[in-house]
């Protein structure tokens, strides 16, 4: 580590320098272990049979490869009195997930334009008072949503739960937005205006375009959000309507006949799929999300 | 007619979303805080009786509980996920040739659901069937590790299970504070021979503090909200030794039906919350404007 260059040292001071390097590797391989245990542990699990895990090694490979759990998991695991797996929750969330991220985006993008590009009095307040909204903690509002969704008549349905993730997505992709065209330079919004383009002309040719990147970040963070959302879901859904969180809740927690943790793995693994192929086809994008999402401002 | 509707688009496109967040948010928030100051129990009342929701609340065991479990689980969330970070974050600062491989390996856990998450290290710390049950099963028949069913230790597995979840997360953010501190003050510090873990301790740790403050506000923020993950690690029990304020106020609202008592446990919340974060966002917010 020290660059100290006297002859005698040099030799000592390389083979130090490789030792600490081979622990270096070791240690991050350690901790490696360390975040993919758990995955692991449960792909093996599913794969077992019920006697396999009672009678085997929590970390041994399975000795015979078996898909029944996963069967089981998707359509005949039991939630409470109901037992067609997670396959009806699963596409609950789809119908839930895809409305909410289209929705809030859009709003997020025509929100984040006004309050970056066409600043008038007052829309720092408006864009403040929206950010804050942001950091509540939702428990503070469950209940009088609770009564607004009863009293709009979508309590415990699956637009309910869409309105629900639209109006509490909105601080975050408005600013994510925002961010992101306050960086673009006002003289194009001017020079456009200068030319006679219009507000939604400006946007629909000049900034759109250019979103991309922005897009793709919102998107991303949306829809982990709300796919992986459980305590909207599990307030405001009923039978029918509940997502994949609340159902595989239920499937792990269901108290009645043989607890089957294969099937519990399964079908946790199959909740958690979506957000994880997201993550491994556009890791960049959804790590810019978590930091755009924490420095905020 | 054109003319204002030209010139009042802008406020016409961010009404909508402006009157919905007046209402949904500080409108909700003040009618819990409204009912947080009723007698209501299965019904909301609206008329004002004082504190007695936060006397029952203050006087409840329960509450206690689930408040000691924030600050002890908070505290050690917060403290060991940013020292986790900030170990991986310099070790993979090393010029690693596998960095990319390595940070998705780290970081994967934050996409996924926390009742994943809560699931999985269920049946990992089941004594029966889990780490326990092998460790018993190499040899080590005495080997106990009973904490989910313990219920002086099962708030720990809630820290273990969440640090799991988020430490990826915070290296990630040290990474790239690591990687934006000047370069060139670095290569004078090695060039005059001071050691590496002087220069970790003297000039780049210092100069991330903004990071570290951010990294405490996500984890804090974090920690009170927590919900889902003891919902599926531990349901709160065994009993209530694992209940946190958001599974209590859950528990108050939606199983006890004691409107009262959620509205007054999520008002405390509120006030954590914005004790931690309300700071934060007004420097964030005044040194933009500078």
């Amino acid at each position: 580590m020290t660059d100290i260059s006297m002859t005698s040292e040099q030799n000592k001071s390389q083979t130090g320098k490789i030792v600490l390097r081979w622990l270096l590797y070791i240690a991050l391989g350690l901790f490696a272990l360390f975040y993919l245990m758990p995955l692991f542990v449960m792909i093996t699990t599913s794969l077992k049979s019920l006697d396999e895990i009672r009678t085997g090694d929590l970390i041994a490979l399975p000795r015979e490869v078996t898909f029944d759990a996963w069967r089981t998991a998707w359509s005949g695991a039991c939630t409470g009195i109901q037992c067609e797996g997670v396959q009806p929750y699963f596409w609950n969330s789809i119908l839930i997930a895809i409305p909410a991220v289209a929705i809030s985006t859009l709003l997020g993008a025509m929100n984040g334009y006004v309050v970056a590009q066409w600043r008038f009095r007052g829309a720092n307040i408006i864009f403040s008072l929206m950010l804050f909204g942001c950091f509540i903690p939702f428990q503070v509002v469950l209940l009088p949503m609770a009564r607004t969704l009863g009293i709009m008549g979508i309590a415990g349905t699956i637009p309910g739960l869409i309105f629900v993730h639209v109006i509490y997505g909105l601080g975050f992709t408005t600013l994510f937005f925002r961010n992101y065209y306050v960086s673009i330079p006002a003289e194009l919004t001017k020079a456009a205006k200068v030319d006679g383009a219009g507000f939604f002309r400006i946007f629909w040719s000049i900034f759109l375009p250019l979103s991309l990147p922005i897009i793709v970040v919102t998107v991303i963070w949306q829809f982990t959000q709300i796919w992986n959302d459980f305590l909207f879901g599990v307030s405001f859904s009923q039978a029918g309507t509940q997502p994949v969180t609340v159902a595989l809740n239920n499937i792990v927690n269901s108290t009645t006949g043989v607890k089957e943790y294969n099937v519990d793995m399964a079908a946790a693994i199959i909740a958690a799929l979506p957000t994880l192929f997201v993550y491994v086809v556009a890791g960049k994008y959804f790590i810019r999300g978590l930091t755009a999402g924490s420095v905020k401002g | 007619m054109t003319k204002w509707l030209e010139e009042n688009t802008p406020k016409l496109v961010l009404a909508p979303s402006f009157i919905a967040v007046l209402i949904f948010v500080y409108g909700f928030i003040a009618w819990t805080a409204w009912v947080s100051f009723t007698r209501s129990r299965l019904l909301p009342r609206y008329d004002i009786e004082g504190f007695i929701q936060y006397d029952r609340l203050f006087a409840s065991p329960r509450w206690d509980t689930a408040l000691n479990n924030l600050f002890v689980f908070g505290f050690l969330f917060i403290v060991i996920a940013m020292v986790l970070g900030l170990v991986l974050a310099i070790l993979l600062d090393q010029n690693i040739r596998t960095e990319g491989a390595i940070r998705t390996v780290y970081l994967y856990p934050m996409a996924l659901s926390m009742i994943v998450t809560g699931t999985a290290w269920k049946w990992i710390l089941n004594p029966g069937l889990g780490i326990q049950a092998m460790v018993r099963g190499w040899g080590f028949e005495d080997f106990t590790f009973d904490w989910l069913v313990n219920p002086d230790m099962a708030i720990y597995t809630i820290v273990i299970a969440a640090i799991w979840q988020s430490s990826g997360f915070v290296m990630a953010l040290f990474l790239a504070g690591l990687r934006s501190v000047d370069g060139e003050i670095i290569k004078a510090a090695q060039v005059d021979g001071i050691p590496t873990w002087r220069i970790y301790t003297a000039i780049i740790i210092p100069s991330m503090a903004p990071i570290f403050l951010s990294a405490f506000i996500v984890l804090s923020h974090l920690a009170i909200k927590s919900f889902d993950l003891v919902i599926a690690l531990t349901g709160g029990g065994p009993g209530y030794a694992t209940d946190l304020p958001a599974t209590y106020m859950y528990a108050m609202a939606f199983s006890r039906g004691d409107i009262g008592q959620a509205a007054s446990s999520a008002m405390i919340m509120m006030m954590v919350v914005f004790a931690i974060v309300v700071p934060y966002l007004y420097s964030e917010l005044r040194s933009k404007d500078d």
